[in-house]
């Protein structure tokens, strides 16, 4: 990253921000301008802080306060991702001075597309989740008992492994996968809450399972006990919403703020299940 | 189960490594385990951790190393305000806690051979460090966040994410029963039935406004727990990290490696000098800790680099910048290729955040708040070798019966100083050990989780819904806002409860506290509505505050001494002055009595409970189990450590001739 020179630092009086809002689920989104204060060393986080605590728009009339996750605020927890000026990111690491050296006049902040709104920037990424389980993403072991310590691992190995493990499910390699389309489900007057999550499980399940799980799918299948999982793990890849469904855009390691090598994954799983097809054909 | 043939229910609040730890183990045993927590279990704060987890290990035991070792450095490194028992417990599960984690996947750094690599942490010999990366929390918290998901694919574990505890349920015999808790997004309030209730909520940095940690550690639950009886320890002890950058919305940590390498620490003597850095000439600046401690310069101990850090902004005035505290760390005299051979990945923080490259300007940078010793308080049954009783009910329940407190939340494994990379290893292993403790609290029980009477569950319920809908509607015409009145008291806090304590100064926060909780109690939310509605979650958390900030307030200024992360310049007892051998070695024999009059009457731990009355916490002493090892002084960078170290071992070896009790290492290392 190259870092700004001071000498080039804008620094208004004071910061227009455009909040794409929603008020709930279902809602009709609209767009709602704030007037900040400008602060040197300011990033998305703190603009938002601002706004929850003045509590008022541009105009001054009073507003709620606008609505979003976050956690760590170090870009590791994954929680504060949005779109930012068009381009989803994690927020806590998106700087203000940066983001009005590219647009001056103001800082865009919209919830991602791809997954049901909550409220205002808000989303609901549980299927980022179910999608883990999918591909099983763990190592099955016999017991969290005391039995002695694992397989010994080459430093080629954990070498390789350790970016895939530094997966944060922040959601911005589905954003900005043309493949990964948003589900929304509405509960029906009649329906149950089990029989609607039964429902959302559902259609979960047969939509393309994201870049992400094909790449936590590697991981596991990279190591001595989690391969025992191995053909589990390229079965579910190999079926509806598997890596079919991949059109390789390559936008998703793109945008990846871990800079994990998803497309490097999906090659592999590509072989893998490929490999595993043969011989489960031979096997027959 | 006793009663009826249903498993076992457990509640677990808290999905960072301990909670997860926890649940992981429990399912295990045979339990259906509710998890509730703030954020989705793998977004937890343990996640930030960097360092790496301690433990003996097959390298240092050939170098000498051994479990008590790693148990003596633990309890001298909290300057001997732990009880022993849990933490002997910890040192010799830890090479277990490691194996296991590495069966989960863990993607620990490798040797060539293939081992697991180690490297040395502050207050240790050994290389007993395991570490991933600079992400160690991140991986341990993802291994565990796996087998939990794995155990909930097999339907042993419901997870409740985004979900706020607000408080337990409590029978007529005072026995935890369950919890309540609100769907942050329906804003729902529901009961949870439980055969026992875990809380693993981690620290309470939030009460200093910002700190290390991340937006969920308000301490809000363990205060919750406070609150309905619970009692809680050692708050004062809050650990606070010499150099943190500070951002408009959170510090975040930078590494003491920046000293390491060369980074001079200064301010400009003008206060408030507007000239950038670069354009301050030499004369004109001030390196406060070369000039003050000529001997180390930049390098002092860490605990003097936070207080003299502290001391020039605060009580000096000698801030860089007029509204915000922070001193110049300056690398700009070392060159690119060798800052970024040598410090390369925590520069790329710093410029990541501030937009700043400190390879060009120095960095601004303030200590920061970053870990919580003290916590709920939670017994424990020692074992006949010293260690903890396995599977014994009692191990980390708190005062409230059925209701446990694991991790950063609860007070063990610390004392009044973290030894680096111990606070991982304290939150798997507590999660892990206390399973069947809990499985056999539970067995023993005559009612269970389906026993709970409906009425108990609808009036917590209806307990929870009233304060809720009283902050919604009940306040018209306050103008009280919560977000400011948490920057007050962030800033209060921060000025007279972090590095360097004053009496005077903490009985006049005890004072403001005292108001702004009152003001807290009557605020004004912006947003009324019913459907996520985060103004009101965040107005709870804050004035949930208040009584760990008292608690923390008054056991400081109960606390006249130098203890740890406790630091009272008043107290602070005086290097040796005399050259004179005979009468150094007086002096010696005198600050060795003083040392051992003064740990007679503050070597306790502080524990606070709730008088729901005056709005107050009342505060009493806990004798320290030393069973193992008697405390001695930490003399690190005192003048004349070395005549005391003598007087003391001398002394030391008397006792233990006399007593002939033997019991391992006696007197100093």
């Amino acid at each position: 990253m190259i870092a700004l020179d001071p000498s080039t630092k804008k620094r208004p009086e004071f910061i227009n921000v455009r909040v794409r809002r929603q008020d709930a689920p279902g809602k009709q989104p609209y767009w709602e301008l704030h007037k900040i204060k400008y602060e040197p060393e300011m990033n998305v986080i703190s603009v938002l802080q601002r706004i929850a605590a003045q509590a008022t728009n541009r105009d001054g009339k009073k507003v709620t306060p606008v609505a979003w996750d976050c956690g760590c605020l170090e870009e590791v927890c994954g929680s504060c991702t949005m779109v930012i000026n068009g381009r989803v990111r994690q927020s806590c690491s998106a700087l203000v001075d940066r983001l009005l050296e590219d647009n001056s006049d103001e800082i865009v902040l919209e919830p991602m597309s791809k997954f049901p709104v909550v409220r205002d920037l808000v989303v609901d990424r549980e299927r980022l989740f179910q999608g883990l389980k999918r591909v099983k993403a763990w190592v099955p072991v016999d017991s969290y008992f005391n039995m002695g310590p694992g397989e010994r691992i080459l430093r080629d190995d954990q070498e390789r492994n350790y970016p895939l493990s530094q997966c944060m499910s922040c959601g911005c390699c589905v954003e900005a996968c043309p493949q990964y389309n948003k589900i929304e489900l509405t509960q029906k007057s009649d329906e149950s809450d089990e029989a609607f999550e039964a429902r959302k499980q559902e259609a979960y399940a047969e939509a393309f399972v994201g870049p992400h799980a094909i790449s936590q799918a590697m991981l596991f299948n990279n190591h001595p006990t989690g391969k025992a999982l191995a053909g589990e793990r390229l079965d579910a890849l190999s079926g509806p919403g598997g890596l079919a469904a991949c059109g390789n855009a390559q936008n998703c390691v793109a945008v990846c703020p871990k800079e994990i090598p998803l497309t490097t994954s999906i090659a592999r799983a590509g072989r893998a299940t490929t490999l595993h097809a043969i011989k489960k054909w031979f096997d027959k | 189960m006793a009663q009826s043939n249903s498993p076992t229910r457990v509640v677990v609040v808290g999905g960072g490594l301990a909670g997860l730890a926890s649940t992981m183990k429990l399912t295990e045993l045979g339990a259906q385990v509710d998890l509730i927590s703030l954020t989705p279990v793998k977004r937890s704060h343990s996640v930030c951790a960097q360092g790496g987890i301690n433990s003996c290990n097959d390298a240092t035991r050939q170098l000498g190393d051994d479990e008590w070792k790693h148990f003596d450095d633990t309890v001298y490194g909290g300057d001997f305000l732990n009880h022993q028992p849990p933490v002997k417990e910890m040192a010799y599960w830890a090479p277990k806690v490691i194996e296991l984690m590495d069966r989960l996947g863990v993607p620990f750094n490798r040797t060539g051979e293939g081992f697991i690599d180690r490297r040395r942490f502050g207050g240790t010999l050994y290389k007993r460090t395991a570490f991933a990366g600079a992400t160690t929390g991140q991986q341990l918290l993802y291994a565990l966040d796996e087998q939990v998901r794995r155990q909930e694919a097999e339907g042993n574990v419901t997870k409740y994410e985004f979900w706020d505890f607000l408080g337990p349920i409590q029978d007529e015999t005072g026995r935890c029963r369950g919890v309540v808790a609100q769907d942050m997004v329906s804003m729902k309030i529901k009961a949870f039935p439980a055969d026992a209730v875990v809380v693993a909520t981690g620290g309470c940095g939030l009460i200093y406004g910002r700190s290390t940690m991340s937006v969920f550690c308000t301490g809000s639950a363990a205060s919750r727990c406070f609150q309905a009886g619970a009692n809680y320890a050692n708050a004062e002890f809050i650990q606070v990290h010499p150099t943190a950058i500070p951002g408009a919305d959170k510090l975040r940590l930078m590494s003491e490696s920046a000293r390491g390498e060369g980074g001079r620490v200064w301010v400009p003597r003008t206060p408030h000098d507007p000239r950038e850095p670069r354009a301050i000439p030499e004369a004109d600046r001030y390196y406060f800790l070369e000039e003050r401690y000529p001997e180390y310069g930049n390098l002092v101990p860490r605990d003097i680099a936070t207080r003299e850090i502290f001391d020039i902004c605060v009580n000096e005035g000698l801030s860089v910048e007029e509204d915000r505290m922070c001193v110049y760390l300056d690398l700009t005299h070392i060159s690119r290729a060798e800052l970024d051979r040598k410090l390369g990945g925590i520069l790329e923080i710093y410029e990541k955040f501030q937009g700043v490259d400190p390879r060009d300007e120095p960095m601004k940078i303030f200590p920061a708040v970053h870990y919580s010793m003290g916590g709920l308080w939670a017994d424990y049954v020692k074992s006949a070798d010293g260690g903890l009783e396995a599977g014994a009910p009692r191990n980390h329940m708190t005062t409230i019966e059925g209701l446990y407190a694991i991790g950063e939340c609860d007070y063990h494994y610390h004392g009044a100083n973290r030894l680096g990379a111990n606070s991982l290893l304290s939150c798997i292993f507590t999660g892990l050990f206390t399973g069947s403790s809990i499985m056999n609290y539970s067995a023993a029980q005559s009612s269970g989780a389906s026993d709970v009477p409906q009425s108990l569950l609808d009036s917590s319920v209806k307990a929870q819904q009233d304060r809720h809908d009283h902050l919604l509607n009940g306040n018209a015409g306050s103008d009280e806002n919560p977000y400011l009145i948490h920057q007050e008291l962030g800033d209060l806090m921060t000025r007279v409860a972090t590095v360097v304590r004053r009496n005077d100064q903490l009985a006049e926060a005890i004072k403001k506290v005292d108001e702004l909780h009152e003001r807290a109690m009557k605020v004004s939310l912006a947003d009324s509505g019913s459907w996520t509605n985060q103004n009101v979650i965040f107005a709870k958390a804050l004035q949930d505050m208040f009584p760990l900030a008292k608690a923390l307030l008054k056991g400081a200024l109960q606390r006249d001494e130098c203890r740890g992360a406790h630091y009272k310049p008043d107290f602070k007892k005086p290097s040796l002055t005399s050259e004179d051998p005979v009468e150094r070695r007086r002096q010696a024999e005198a600050w060795c009595d003083e040392f051992e009059a003064n740990n007679e009457k503050y070597l306790k731990s502080t524990v606070a409970t709730w008088n729901a009355s005056t709005n107050q916490p009342e505060l009493t002493y806990e004798e320290v189990d030393t069973s193992s090892i008697p405390p001695r002084p930490r003399l690190y960078g005192l003048v004349g450590a070395e005549a005391i170290e003598e007087v003391w071992n001398e002394r030391a070896a008397k006792k233990a001739a006399e007593s002939q009790s033997g019991s391992g290492l006696v007197g100093a290392k």
